[in-house]
């Protein structure tokens, strides 16, 4: 049968792969805005799985509003992202130097 | 082995695959379907955990909205991927290191006793009437309605800052100002000349 472990070590391989993914593509906003997505779904994994092995109902609550601010938080980024695309023509982190003194 | 467990792990595989191909793939288009296809096993597993409502919210959500959001953003910029990638297999090493110490760390800590099956004995299968989505409901209208209608003002705070960081104006457009036009007045658009009458 499936057990909290089970659920828990998927969780956190995910969220590793997540980290690792920031250490890779630290030159590409989009794939970091992707990471950041995928770290907030290995989280979600752990709070479902906690809430359905406690049969506590605040676990899947906390995951809805945790979906509620990825949401906000990935359309406020991309919409950042174009603005800077608008100005710059490159999402490329190395590039924004701007504020260099 | 039962058959929840083999569904488990294939989903399980799966999602790994897709999250690994998300981190490396050249093509961000490509990382975004990958993503997609990561969120939709995903929902998999949660019907699993008998979390239908939060299941369908995902695919809905996610999948529906924020990942065709991303593609859309993707598709619309000209992106040279070259440069972005440059520094990847320079950090491949340190990443799969700092990655599989973590993983390592996290599994020793989860296999340890204190999450082991005898703390947390498998639920049994909830009886045929009970709605997820119902007891979600009866918890998010009395419980944590405050909390629901912040996240509505959060949702409503993102909806104005996406506008408002897009939104530019472009000097050579011709705008209405309907403020001037409403308080506009009599005087300022006619002009009464006194003059004398002409005869014949």
């Amino acid at each position: 049968m499936i057990t909290l472990s089970h659920y828990l070590a998927l969780g956190a391989i995910l969220f590793c792969f997540s980290v690792v993914g920031i250490f890779l593509n630290r030159k590409n906003v989009i794939i970091l805005l992707m990471s950041i997505e995928l770290m907030l779904l290995s989280v979600n994994m752990n709070f479902v799985a906690f809430s359905r092995f406690l049969g506590d109902g605040a676990g899947q609550i906390f995951v809805f509003f945790i979906l509620t601010v990825a949401a906000a938080e990935a359309a406020i980024g991309l919409a950042i992202l174009v603005v800077l695309f608008r100005n710059r023509q490159t999402i490329n982190v190395g590039d924004l130097d701007e504020l260099k003194g | 082995m039962t058959f929840q467990l083999f569904v488990f792990y294939v989903l399980a595989a799966i999602l790994v695959f897709a999250a690994g191909r998300v981190i490396t793939v050249r093509n961000p288009v490509y990382a975004a379907l990958f993503l997609v296809l990561a969120f939709f096993t995903s929902a998999g597993i949660w019907m699993l955990l008998e979390a239908e409502f939060l299941s369908i919210t995902l695919v809905l959500v996610y999948v529906g909205a924020v990942m065709v959001l991303f593609l859309f953003v993707v598709m619309m910029l000209d992106l040279n991927i070259a440069p972005l990638r440059e520094g990847f297999m320079q950090y491949l090493p340190v990443g799969i290191l700092v990655g599989l110490i973590m993983v390592i760390e996290m599994i020793f800590l989860i296999t340890q006793r204190y999450f082991k099956a005898d703390n947390y004995p498998i639920p049994p299968p909830s009886d045929a009437g009970y709605s997820n989505t119902e007891a979600l409901g009866l918890l998010l209208y009395s419980e944590y309605l405050y909390q629901f209608e912040i996240a509505a003002v959060i949702l409503l705070v993102a909806i104005v800052a996406a506008i408002a960081l897009t939104m530019r104006k472009r000097p050579e457009t011709r705008y209405q100002k309907p403020a001037e036009q409403i308080n506009v007045k009599k005087e300022d658009r006619l002009r009464v000349v006194s003059m004398n009458s002409e005869k014949d």
